[in-house]
C-alpha cells in the first residue's frame, strides 16, 4: 500500500529523523493560513506540493514555490483539483522552502533477488534514480542489512563515506539506520528519501549553518502485514481509491480495470494474466484483470460478477476456473445465482475444469449457460460473443 | 525420486487438524503419499485421518518418533513462519509452505534460518509439488498428472495446473511438478529448481512457467544456457498484456521501469535456448519440436 508523503514523513519523525515541519491543506484558504505562519517565522518562501500517490508530480506542475500568503493561496488554488496522471489533487503539503546546498538519494528497499533489505545511496539526489542505475550504476552505493542483525553501524558508515557525506557522518548514519528501522517497525517494502539534502539555515546566533534533512519521503507498506498495524491501515488514502477498487479489496478479490470490453473472472493470478493475454491474442480486448482467489465461494463469485458489470463497456464475460482448492460446482452455483440478480444481461462463456467440474457442467447446462471445454475454445467464444454484442448495440 | 518429493518422502503435516490441513492431508494420502505424522500443538497423542496418522505436539517428536523427513505447513499466515523455522530446526530436510499473505519481512528472517539449517523451503503461497505416481505434497489436483520425464516448475498455482493438464492430454508425463509461489521472498527460486532438475536422472526435459515482474526467470535462463544446453526446454510467461505499474494479484507480478516485462523475459529465455509458448496449450508441441522424444 502506498501512503502519502505527509504520512511517510510522520513515520520518519517517529524514528527521530530530521524532517522539516509541514502542514496538510485541503483548501486554498488553509494553504494560505499555513503559509502565513511559516512566513511569519522568518522564512522567505514556502513550497506547496500536491499530495498524490503517483510519481512525476513535479513535472506535472504539482510542486510550486510562493513568496507571500496571497501567492500561496493562488498556487494552492491552481494545484488543488489539478489532474495528475488521472488522479485529482485533493490536498497539498505546505512547508518552508529549503535553501538546498546539495541533494542526495537514500532508500531502503526489500530486494527479492538477494533476499535482503538493501540500502541504496547516491550523491546524485533529486534525479530519477532508475535512470542513474541504468546509466551510471557505479554512482549508487549499496549495503545489505542482515535479516536478523539489521544494518550494522560500520555498514552505515561505509555507505555514508561512499556517498561523500563524511562531513555529516553522525547525522547521516542516524538517518541510514533510521530508514531500516522505519522499514522493520512498519513492515514497509520501500522507504525512500529523494532528496536527502544538506540545507542552509539560520543558526542560533543568526549566522548560516548547514544541516542534513529528509526533504521528501516515499513509503510503501506490505499489504500482507497491515493486519498487525491497525494504525497504518488508517493511512490508506480513500480519496484516491476508486469505489470499485475498494469493493474488490474488501471482498478479497484482486481486480484491475482495463480498457477492453470482455470481462474476465479467473481463479489465480497467473491464470488470470494468461486469460487476458489469450483474449488479446485472439483479437479481443480484456476489460479487467480479476483473480477471485482461492476458495471462490458463491458470495465472492456474485461480488466479482457485480464488479465486472459495473463497467458499462463490458459486452461479454469470460469465466475461467481451474478447480483445485476452489470447487467447480460452488463456482457454478454462484454464477447462476449472480446471473439471476444482475442488472443487465451480457453474454457469458464459462469454462470450469478440475475439482467437481462434472457437477459444475450439469448446473450450467441446466441453466443454459454457454460452456467451453478448453481455454482456447472459451477465449474464442468470448471474443465472438463480444463482437456480436458490440455489433448488435451499434 | 525425481526432485524434492517421491517414494522416500515421509511427510509430517503441520496443522493437520485444521480445516484445510485435514482436507488436503486426506487428498495427499489418497494419492499415495506416505504421511507419517501430524503436528498440532495441544493435540499430541491423538490420531488423525481416521486413526491412520499419529499427531504430535512438536515437529521434533514427529522427526524422532515417526521419522518424518519432509513437512507441509497448513498453518495460517500469522503462525506460518514460526512453523517453517520449527521444521527447519527440528531436522526436517524439505519444507513446503502453502499459506498466502505472509509478511515479507517475516519470510526474510525465516528463509535465513532455513538456509542456515541446511534445509530446503518451497513457498510460501505455493501449491507444492507432485512426483506423479509416487507422492503429492501440496494442493495440486492429483488427477491432472501423468508419470513421465518432464520437469515442470512454475510461479503460479492454477496456471501450473493448466500447463500440466495440457501436457498430460498430449501424453507427455512429468517427473516432478513444482510450484514455487508468487511472493517476493520465496525459499526455492526458478534457478534452484532448474539446478535440482539438471541433477535429476529422472528428468529429460524442462517446462518453466513464469510471470512478469522481477528477474528470476532471466537468472534461471542464463544458468540453463550454460548447464542444460542439451536438454529440451520450453517456457511460458504470463502477463504479456499487463499494464505497467499495476500489481497483478501476485505480490511479485509487477512491471516497473521497463524491467521484468514479458518481452524482456521472452528474449532472455529464447537467447538461452528455451522455446517460448504463446499459450500453455502450445507447450507439448514446442517440447516435441525441441527434440523431446519421451
Amino acid at each position: 500500500m502506498k501512503i502519502q508523503e505527509s504520512d511517510a514523513k510522520s513515520l520518519l519523525l517517529a524514528r527521530g529523523l530530521p524532517v522539516p515541519a509541514w502542514t496538510v491543506a485541503r483548501t486554498p484558504a488553509a494553504a494560505r493560513q499555513a503559509a502565513e505562519a511559516i512566513l511569519a517565522g522568518g522564512e522567505d518562501k514556502v513550497v506547496i506540493k500536491a499530495l498524490v500517490l503517483v510519481g512525476g508530480r513535479g513535472k506535472a506542475g504539482g510542486v510550486k514555490l510562493a513568496g507571500s500568503a496571497d501567492e500561496a493561496e493562488q498556487v494552492a488554488d491552481a494545484i488543488l483539483g489539478m489532474n495528475i496522471k488521472g488522479i485529482t489533487v485533493q490536498k497539498v503539503l505546505v512547508a518552508a522552502a529549503a535553501d538546498i546546498v546539495k541533494e542526495f538519494y537514500l532508500a531502503a528497499v526489500l530486494d527479492r533477488k538477494s533476499q535482503r533489505i538493501i540500502l541504496m545511496g547516491s550523491a546524485e539526489g533529486g534525479m530519477d534514480i532508475e535512470e542513474v542505475a541504468a546509466t551510471r550504476p557505479e554512482a549508487i552505493i549499496r549495503e545489505a542489512a542482515h535479516p536478523h542483525l539489521g544494518l550494522l553501524p560500520w555498514q552505515a558508515r561505509r555507505l555514508v563515506f561512499g556517498m561523500g557525506l563524511g562531513a555529516h557522518l553522525k547525522d547521516a548514519v542516524r538517518i541510514a539506520t533510521g530508514l531500516v528501522e522505519t522499514m522493520l517497525v512498519n513492515d514497509a517494502d520501500l522507504v525512500e528519501i529523494n532528496p536527502l539534502a544538506i540545507i542552509r539555515e539560520a543558526g542560533p546566533d543568526g549566522s548560516p549553518v548547514e544541516r542534513l534533512v529528509c526533504l521528501d519521503a516515499k513509503v510503501t507498506l506490505d499489504d500482507s502485514a497491515l493486519g498487525r498495524h491497525p494504525d497504518l491501515a488508517g493511512m490508506r488514502d480513500l480519496d484516491e481509491e476508486d469505489p470499485t477498487d475498494r469493493i474488490a479489496r474488501e471482498q478479497g478479490i484482486s481486480f484491475i480495470k482495463l480498457d477492453g470490453n470482455i470481462g474476465c473472472m479467473v481463479n489465480g493470478a497467473g491464470l488470470a494474466m494468461t486469460t487476458m493475454d489469450l483474449v488479446k491474442q485472439a483479437g479481443g480486448a480484456p476489460a479487467n484483470f480479476l483473480d477471485i482467489g482461492g476458495g471462490a465461494r458463491s458470495d465472492k463469485v456474485a461480488a466479482a460478477m457485480a464488479l465486472i458489470l459495473s463497467d458499462p463497456k463490458v459486452e461479454a464475460i469470460l469465466v475461467n476456473i481451474f478447480g483445485g482448492i476452489a470447487r467447480g460446482d460452488e463456482v457454478a452455483r454462484g454464477l447462476v445465482e449472480a446471473r439471476k440478480e444482475q442488472a443487465r444481461s451480457v453474454p457469458m462463456v464459462v469454462r470450469i475444469v478440475g475439482t467437481n467440474a462434472e457437477a459444475a457442467a450439469q448446473i450450467l447446462q441446466a441453466e443454459k449457460v454457454a460452456t467451453a471445454a478448453s481455454l482456447d475454445e472459451a477465449v474464442s467464444m468470448a471474443v465472438a460473443a463480444a463482437r456480436a454484442s458490440a455489433g448488435g448495440a451499434a | 525420486m525425481s526432485i524434492l518429493v517421491g517414494r522416500e518422502t515421509r511427510l509430517v503435516v503441520q496443522g493437520i487438524t485444521g480445516r484445510e490441513g485435514e482436507f488436503h492431508a486426506r487428498a495427499m494420502q489418497a494419492y499415495g503419499t506416505n504421511i507419517v505424522a501430524g503436528v498440532t500443538p495441544g493435540k499430541g497423542g491423538s490420531m488423525a485421518l481416521d486413526g491412520t496418522v499419529p499427531v504430535y505436539d512438536t515437529v521434533a517428536e514427529a522427526v524422532a518418533q515417526a521419522g518424518a523427513n519432509t513437512s507441509i505447513i497448513f498453518v495460517p499466515a500469522a503462525g506460518a513462519t514460526d512453523a517453517v523455522m520449527e521444521a527447519a530446526l527440528s531436522g526436517i530436510a524439505t519444507i513446503f509452505c502453502i499459506a498466502e499473505h505472509i509478511p515479507a519481512l517475516d519470510m526474510l528472517k525465516a528463509v535465513e534460518v532455513v538456509r542456515r539449517a541446511g534445509a530446503t523451503l518451497v513457498g510460501p503461497n505455493c501449491p507444492g509439488a507432485t512426483t506423479p505416481g509416487q507422492a503429492k505434497v501440496g494442493i495440486i489436483p492429483g488427477s491432472i498428472h501423468l508419470p513421465g520425464r518432464v520437469g515442470v516448475v512454475s510461479r503460479s498455482g492454477t496456471l501450473t495446473y493448466e500447463a500440466v493438464q495440457a501436457m498430460t492430454d498430449a501424453g507427455l508425463g512429468q517427473s516432478t511438478c513444482l510450484g514455487i509461489g508468487g511472493d517476493p521472498i520465496i525459499g526455492t527460486t526458478h534457478l534452484d529448481a532448474l539446478k535440482l532438475f539438471a541433477a535429476d536422472p529422472d528428468t529429460d526435459a524442462i517446462v518453466m512457467i513464469g510471470e512478469i515482474g522481477g528477474t528470476a526467470e532471466e537468472e534461471a535462463a542464463a544458468w540453463a544456457a550454460e548447464h542444460m544446453a542439451h536438454m529440451p526446454k520450453v517456457a511460458f510467461i504470463a502477463g504479456r498484456t499487463a499494464p505497467e505499474g499495476k500489481r497483478m494479484g501476485h505480490a511479485g507480478a509487477i512491471i516497473s521501469g521497463g524491467s521484468g516485462t514479458a518481452a524482456s523475459k521472452t528474449a532472455a529465455l529464447e537467447a538461452a535456448g528455451f522455446r517460448v509458448a504463446l499459450s500453455p496449450t502450445q507447450l507439448p508441441k514446442l517440447l516435441r519440436e525441441a527434440g523431446y522424444k519421451g
